[in-house]
């Protein structure tokens, strides 16, 4: 059991840092651009890769409040990316 | 080999898999070189990477005592919302004429709806840099 449990801790920070290296890759290209497409879809991108690290910060401190945060910004996600791609589009959000 | 240490392997395993799409989401983001493209790589990778991390979370959550399927409830909602973003990111790069084959003229002087600007904003989109 020891030796499984020592494999699932690794891979478990090896995650984290693989995740948080596709964030900041997503923050460069949030960063640089070009297109306002392309922003939109970096911003989207980092919410998604949140919604992973607070599992994983969940799955790490073995406790379930994390779960409400992650689904709270899985919404929040989806709405922005939708009101922003909806603003480039229609030059309104709610017509 | 009790059925916790298969349990843990498999967490282990879902992870890594999980960092790989997510790290592929990434690279591909900042690493493929038109808009088009570049929404390709993290809709689709993204989403199951942060699908095997939920279910890695659940196996988890069974061998730690405490077994949730709570997680199931965060991967509908992203597996049904990421293609509807994606599909309003594609319009907008249509929008902004970021596309490489341009949508092709209509008959008889009508537009695409994606490509319509509404009545009072002709003024701004003039004047905004066009491509």
């Amino acid at each position: 059991m020891t030796q499984a449990t020592e494999m699932m801790t690794l891979a478990l920070y090896a995650a984290l840092v693989l995740v948080a290296l596709a964030q900041f890759m997503a923050m460069i290209r949030l960063w640089i651009g070009p297109g306002t497409g392309d922003r939109i879809l970096a911003l989207d991108t980092m919410f998604i890769n949140a919604i992973g690290i607070i599992v994983l910060l969940g799955m790490l401190q073995g406790t379930q409040i994390y779960f409400e945060a992650a689904l709270i910004i899985a919404m929040l996600g989806f709405v922005s990316t939708v009101a922003y791609a909806r603003f480039v589009l229609r030059g309104d959000i709610i017509e | 080999m009790t059925p916790e240490i298969i349990a843990t392997y498999v967490t282990a395993f879902l992870l890594l898999l999980g960092s790989f799409f997510v790290l592929v989401a990434g690279i591909g983001l900042l690493k493929l070189n038109d808009p088009m493209t570049r929404l390709h790589a993290p809709t689709k990778a993204a989403t199951l990477g942060i699908g095997a991390y939920l279910l890695a979370a659940m196996v988890y959550s069974f061998v730690s005592g405490a077994g949730s399927l709570h997680e199931l409830l965060i991967m509908a909602f992203i597996f049904v919302t990421a293609p509807v973003s994606a599909n309003f990111m594609a319009k907008a790069n249509i929008h902004r004429r970021d596309c490489a084959p341009q949508p092709p003229a209509l008959p008889d002087g009508d537009q695409w709806a994606t490509l319509n600007v509404p009545e009072e904003d002709r003024e701004i989109e003039e004047t905004a840099t066009h491509r």
